[in-house]
């Protein structure tokens, strides 16, 4: 929800980043305050995961130009781990299986680590269950899958909700769900649509990336950019979202 | 004092005198003159080719003549609760540090020179253990002081620990641990044979197991090396398996700075089978090297292999495992996955399958990966706040968890799922 004097989470001016020598993002700008939805939508190749990679500071990629600040702080001064730390998500479009930690475990030594950070008491295996016990309604999961290996044997659908779970434990001030909606059906897109509306709090936002209208049927986006060629070619209200699925990306191209 | 390699090997000859019983003193005589013959292997052995043992012959290993005493609260971090244990301390038996009360009927445990007249020892004492063509065995053969002797005729769930400790001594130490296990007929058990140190001592330990497993029986066999990083540990561990028994191994080598073991599982009877779970995890300067060899002898046997190597700083891990299939083993079933992790560029392993197969009908499976860090696992986790060295240690832990799961005994697998992460947290990291 726009809200005037709403505080700035993440500003973006003029991002330029490259991969293998090649440049992907060509002057990327973008504010995002407090309590705000948007969605970041585009072709594929556009650069929408590049871009979510860069803020979560993926190593494959150089920033070649351009600031992103985080709450006022140098977001490319940070490590990875330190931009989590500071509250900023990545859900990834392709998440990574890991055999032999079981996805409680990952969630509640990632838990302890931000907890440490925040100074505040870490919770033992016994006390995490409970919390879990609570997160896991967010999503809806099935209980089982906290003692299986992250994703290891997940459906494409199961792997999107793990990402939102790890949200959900995780409370971030800034997520950016790279493609969530991609690959999911009716059913598992309104689970996971409703989670992240659940996790929605005037005190954070969420930037949406995706090349269908149809997650924005759940997720209401305060605004809604349209990536081409690497850089945000035009911004809009929610309509913008209908106008394309109406009449697709070519008159943008050709604007841009 | 700095040692050449015929100083050393002149040295551990000289051993020491032990008594012993009129069958067993030939064996012991032979062992030593085979052992004067083979003299330590040369980078002309194929089996020794890769490793290196040049840091074992800077010592002059003496043997043990005086023994330290132990307390209870040395060996408590060691101990497996609930567990049959048998204790030694340098190699001589120590009965106060022993439990034997949860023995039940149908399980002998105890120690090999207080057993020497029994007829199991007499019947397969050093019958499967060739010291003939093993430089170690054959020392282990001549010097042993004592050794395990578990002797199973019935099915008991109570694990036995075999707890060999090593203490720091003011010169450096030859031990000789020794290990018979004979399970009768539809038996079934666990044992865990471990190797511990203290305090950097520098010792040699030459150990040998041997086990025998009769019709139908049922043995998993743990073997933990945790040997101070100072240290030098040798195995050499030989099975026979009856017609229908189920050899399970799950073998880890963590300690010493070289080490080797040697594991020789001969399928004698009709479709017997064995498992063979094997894991090296080092740094530093650390050298592991595991040889195993299972020979296929009898017709519809089955073997399993899943082989570990984690190795960081500037660490060598060594797996060359053979699979012999000998004239007449139809329908034999094997299948061997070796998997590594390098943690470190300056760490390096080598691995070799080696198939023998003179039989048509059989199914051989083998494969071997060597790789690092997952880079996309290291920032999915970096991204969800875990540092670059917690999100390692996760990473190594988790590969190393698939073979330490595989232990029955779930205080142990805590235990050293701790000691795992302590160790891949603690100094002997990649900066090492
Ligand atoms: N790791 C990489 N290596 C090489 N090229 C890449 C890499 N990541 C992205 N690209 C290239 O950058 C462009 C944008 O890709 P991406 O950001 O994934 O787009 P989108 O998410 O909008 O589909 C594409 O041309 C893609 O091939
Ligand atoms: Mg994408």
């Amino acid at each position: 929800m726009i809200k005037e004097g709403s505080k700035t989470l993440l500003e973006v001016k003029n991002l330029h980043a490259a991969v293998e020598g090649v440049e992907i993002l060509k002057g990327v700008d973008l504010t995002v305050r407090a309590g705000e939805v948007h969605a970041i939508m585009g072709i594929n190749g556009s650069g929408k995961s590049t871009f979510s990679k860069v803020l979560a500071g993926h190593p494959d990629y150089t920033v070649t130009g351009g600031t992103a600040t985080f709450e006022g702080k140098d977001l490319f001064s940070l490590e990875p781990e330190e931009r989590a730390r500071a509250g900023l998500f990545l859900a990834f479009q392709y998440p990574v299986e890991i055999p032999g930690v079981s996805n409680s475990a990952l969630l509640r030594l990632a838990y302890n680590t931000l907890q440490n950070e925040r100074g505040l008491e870490e919770l033992d295996p016994l006390e995490f269950e409970d919390l879990l016990e609570e997160k896991i309604k967010v999503v809806e999961m099935d209980p089982r899958f906290l003692s299986r290996s992250v994703n290891e044997g997940f459906s494409g659908g199961e792997k999107k909700r793990n990402e939102i779970l790890q949200m959900a434990v995780l409370e971030p001030k800034l997520a950016i769900l790279d493609e969530t909606d991609s690959g999911l059906d009716i059913d598992a897109l309104r689970i996971v649509a409703s989670g992240v509306n659940q996790l929605l709090t005037p005190d954070n936002a969420v930037i949406m990336v995706t090349h269908y209208q149809r997650l924005l049927n759940y997720i209401v986006p305060d605004y809604v950019h349209v990536m081409s060629g690497g850089r945000i070619v035009k911004t809009g209200g929610k309509e913008l979202a209908l106008e394309l699925e109406a009449r697709g990306y070519d008159w943008l191209k050709a604007a841009a | 004092m700095t040692m050449t390699k015929e100083q050393c090997f002149e040295q551990l000859l000289l051993g020491k005198t032990i008594k012993s019983e009129s069958w067993l003193a030939p064996i012991r005589d032979k062992a030593g003159e085979r052992a004067q013959a083979l003299n330590f292997p040369t980078a002309r052995h194929d089996d020794w080719r890769l490793t290196d043992l040049s840091p074992l012959f800077q010592h002059d290993f003496h043997p043990v003549d005086s023994y330290a005493s132990l307390s209870p609260a040395d060996i408590d971090a060691l101990l497996i609760p609930g567990s049959i244990r048998l204790v030694f301390v340098d190699g001589s038996f120590a009965s106060s540090l022993s439990d034997l009360k949860p023995a039940g009927a149908g399980v002998t445990v105890s120690s090999l020179v207080e057993r020497s007249g029994d007829a199991q020892v007499e019947a397969n004492f050093a019958r499967l253990a060739d010291f003939e063509q093993d430089t170690f065995a054959a020392l282990n053969t001549r010097f042993f002081e004592d050794g395990a002797f578990v002797h199973v005729t019935s099915e008991t769930a109570v694990p036995i620990h075999i707890l060999n400790v090593a203490t720091k001594r003011e010169t450096p130490s030859a031990i000789y641990p020794r290990c018979l296990i004979v399970m009768a007929a539809n038996s079934l058990a666990t044992v865990i044979e471990d190797f511990a140190g203290q305090n950097d001592g520098i010792n040699f330990s030459s150990a040998v197991t041997e086990v025998v497993l009769g019709e139908d029986a049922q043995l998993h066999h743990v073997r933990v090396q945790r040997e101070e990083k100072s240290a030098f540990h040798i195995g050499h561990c030989a099975v026979e398996a009856a017609s229908g028994s189920v050899y399970t191994s799950t073998s880890l080598a963590f300690g010493a700075r070289v080490s080797r073991h040697d594991l020789h599982v001969t399928l004698r009877g009709e479709g017997a089978e064995a498992t063979l779970n094997g894991l090296a995890l080092i740094g530093g300067r650390q050298i592991a090297d595991t040889h195993t060899r299972i020979d296929h002898a009898s017709p519809r046997c089955i073997s399993r292999q899943l082989h570990k190597c984690i190795a960081d700083g500037a660490a060598h891990a060594i797996f060359s495992g053979k699979i012999m299939v000998r004239e007449g083993a139809s329908g034999t079933d094997s299948a061997q996955s070796s998997r590594n992790l390098l943690l470190s560029g300056k760490a390096h392993i080598d691995t070799q399958p080696q198939l023998e197969i003179f039989n048509d009908d059989v199914s051989c499976k083998h494969g071997a990966t060597i790789g690092q860090i997952d880079a996309d696992a290291l920032f999915f986790l970096k991204s969800r706040g875990f540092s670059e060295e917690q999100a390692r240690n996760l990473l190594t832990h988790a590969f190393a968890a698939e073979i330490i799961d595989r232990i029955p005994v779930p205080s142990l697998v805590e235990s050293l799922d701790r000691t795992i992460l302590e160790r891949v947290n603690g100094a002997d990291g990649a900066g090492k």
